[in-house]
């Protein structure tokens, strides 16, 4: 058998017919469901009569339009929401989907909830409408997000035709400092490779300091593949991976383990395989990172100036980047510790998870939130929360002044209460930094769980290492 | 869904890079059940200011490119979150056809199933055409033929995968066709159950 990348041995194994034009008609083996992306979905079903093929290979979860206050079940002000909701708990009864509800301990994000709950597996093929989809790839799987008209013919089929993608292999050299996040990495990488760099691709991460990654921080720079383009991220599954699954409540049963461990540990890429692209990235001297525009390819250090836009001759890149100086607000040559924030957002299905919140709260311990600014902590899922809450977490954060709300996706997308105000800046540990994310004329610059907390504490876009000095990690 | 096979439409001109899918259709206007009737969102923040008043210096608010049928943009059209509602926005404005110097994945497959031609072209192909959408001129995009005619006269060629041609030219639904491949689907579950049996 010729030598095989990851990604080839995972997408083979799914391939049912390779069409003429072009296309691959992949099999499925789970479909993630949220409330935004499913009811057209769910009412295209109904039109043509036809049914959900595998409900049991299925899982919904309501996290975007989700209110994160308290009160969240019995008061939900927009009616849209309201509606979509309602829609979705109307098509998972009538479809008999498994689901988390909003009352559900387990509900949360779905990327958080689908690897928590070991629903994603090494080898599998895992969709949902949602771009971030990618995260799951941290565990070996190809995962992506797709469109709503592709949700309906996953649930009518349980399969896509979709062109493959080409493979491509980011290589990272080097040790990473301790100072360096997961998300100070794929934040570096997206500058590098670029928005539309990945077009067309999945990439596979690798190297040492990949291997040393925890699972979390696996699943956030896997998160964030999709901000350089590519359809997913891939990263082989090892002991990390299978000692992170094991006796999740959806992974393989103790009597199938060591059949599924010795099946994962054959997805690997073979020595000699071929990519279509490969780079290589020496992350030993990486600063953390923060973006200054409204493309996450628009990223500095921290201790680094807005650039210049007359200094680009392509007019049309230009123009592009004066129009992101110009919406959020930025002169050419001034420094990211000049900026003053006036939210901070710690959450989302990139930094929402319990290595995040610690990695914040050990900032955040002892300080407190700098006068005119508001942070909000919104963990990944409710067994998130419950487990920062057992750590005594919740107490650090509201003693400096945070607000602690329950799971969602929150200020990641301006689609439920939590937003931020037009001309307001907010230093975010999500993954977009697009014009009007968090809410008409907001203004997002992107930022590892630590750099935010740094962020709360002083009302600018500091280094952390400014307040804890260089032995606290 | 629509098929499409010849357009000759208004081009208007989006000179930008990386237009993202949240400045195409904003999020908080996600919470819909609906996928017809969106376009008065589309753009939302370009064209309406604060309070809701039309921008009149952007470009659809410009008299000659209310029906606009085509839009000439920067790379990576259509970048970010993988909602539908772009191109379902996009649709019900009158847009059928975008060309850019790429687009992202997501967006480009949402698009095929909405009836909706994406074409990439190279940096100075897309240059000349972004000066005839500038004059608010009409271009003729014939895909049966994989050509633009330009009022100049220069005829454009391009090239689309032929499984996106085929299925814009036909219309089919997508579900239908591979329903037709329904055992092999069953085979591979009766597969999966023996060999990976915890899946
Ligand atoms: S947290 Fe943000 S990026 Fe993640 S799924 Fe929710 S809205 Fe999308």
């Amino acid at each position: 058998m010729p030598a095989r990348t990851l990604f080839e041995k995972v997408w083979e194994a799914h391939v049912l017919a390779r069409h003429e034009d072009g296309t691959d008609l992949i099999y499925i083996d789970r479909h993630l469901v949220h409330e935004v992306s499913s009811p057209q979905a769910f009412d295209g079903l109904r039109l043509s009569g036809r049914r959900v093929r595998r409900p049991d290979r299925t899982l919904a979860v309501p996290d975007h339009n989700v209110p994160t206050t308290p009160d969240r079940l019995t008061r939900i002000e927009n009616a849209a929401a309201r509606t979509q909701l309602r829609a979705l708990e109307q098509n998972i009864s009538e479809f008999a989907i498994p689901s988390f509800a909003l009352d559900d301990i387990r509900q949360g994000v779905v990327h958080v909830v689908g690897p928590e709950q070991g629903l994603t597996q090494p080898g599998m093929t895992i969709v949902c409408g949602d771009s971030h989809t990618a995260t799951h790839g941290a565990f070996g799987a190809v995962a992506f997000g797709i469109g709503t008209s592709q949700v309906e013919h996953v649930l009518a089929t349980q399969t896509l035709a979709i062109k493959r993608p080409r493979s491509m292999r980011v290589l990272l050299e080097g040790e990473r400092p301790w100072w360096i996040s997961a998300k100070d990495l794929i934040m570096a990488i997206v500058g590098r490779v670029g928005t539309a760099g990945g077009a067309g691709h999945i990439i596979e991460y690798a190297g040492p300091a990949i291997r040393a990654l925890s699972m979390e921080e696996r699943m956030t720079v896997c998160n964030m593949t999709i901000e350089a383009g590519a359809r997913a991220g891939m990263i082989a599954p090892d002991e990390t991976t299978f000692k992170y699954l094991q006796g999740r409540p959806l992974a393989p049963p103790p009597e199938h383990w060591d059949e599924a461990v010795s099946y994962w540990s054959s997805l690997h890429t073979d020595p000699g395989a071929h990519y279509d692209r490969e780079l290589v990235f020496d992350i030993s001297n990486l600063e953390p990172q923060v973006t200054w525009g409204t493309s996450p390819e628009q990223v500095l250090a921290i201790g680094d100036r807005v650039p210049d836009p007359e200094t680009v001759t392509d007019p049309l890149a230009r123009e592009t980047l004066r129009r992101s100086l110009s919406y959020m607000g930025l002169t050419p040559g001034m420094s990211m510790s000049d900026v003053a924030i006036q939210h901070v957002f710690l959450g989302s299905c990139t930094n929402g998870r319990i290595e995040d919140l610690r990695s914040a709260a050990a900032v955040v311990r002892g300080r407190s939130v700098a006068p005119g600014v508001r942070a909000l902590v919104v963990p990944g899922s409710g067994l998130v929360k419950r487990q920062a809450e057992a750590e005594g977490l919740d107490q650090v954060f509201q003693d400096a002044g945070w607000e602690w709300r329950e799971a969602g996706c929150s200020m990641c997308v301006a689609l439920n209460p939590d937003k931020v105000g037009p001309g307001e800046r907010c230093a975010s540990t999500s993954n977009r930094n697009f014009e009007g994310r968090q809410g008409p004329g907001s203004r997002t610059h992107l930022v590892s769980p630590a750099v935010a907390a740094a962020a709360a504490c002083t009302g600018r876009l500091i280094d952390p290492r400014q307040l804890t000095g260089n032995g606290v990690s | 869904m629509e098929r499409f096979n010849t357009l000759e439409a208004v081009a208007a001109p989006l000179p930008t890079n990386h237009i993202d899918t949240d400045v195409i259709y904003p999020g908080r206007f996600l919470s819909t059940v609906q996928r017809s009737g969106l376009g008065p969102l589309l753009f939302h923040g370009l064209r309406f200011d604060e309070r809701g008043q039309e921008r009149p210096d952007f470009v659809l608010n410009r008299p000659a490119y209310r029906q606009a049928g085509i839009l000439v943009t920067g790379e990576n059209f259509g970048c970010g979150s993988s909602r539908e509602h772009a191109p379902w926005a996009l649709f019900d404005f009158g847009i059928r056809c975008i060309l850019s110097t790429g687009f992202a994945d997501i967006f480009a497959g949402n698009c095929v199933g909405n009836g909706i031609l994406c074409v990439t072209l190279p940096p100075a192909k897309i240059a000349r055409l972004m000066q005839d959408a500038e004059q608010a001129l009409m271009l003729k995009v014939n895909l049966q033929e994989q050509v633009i005619e330009r009022p100049c006269g220069e005829v454009v060629p391009f090239g689309v995968p032929a499984a996106i041609r085929k299925r814009l030219l036909s219309g089919m639904d997508e579900i239908s066709m591979t329903l037709q491949w329904s055992k092999r689907i069953d085979d591979h579950e009766r597969q999966l159950t023996r060999t990976l049996p915890w899946l």
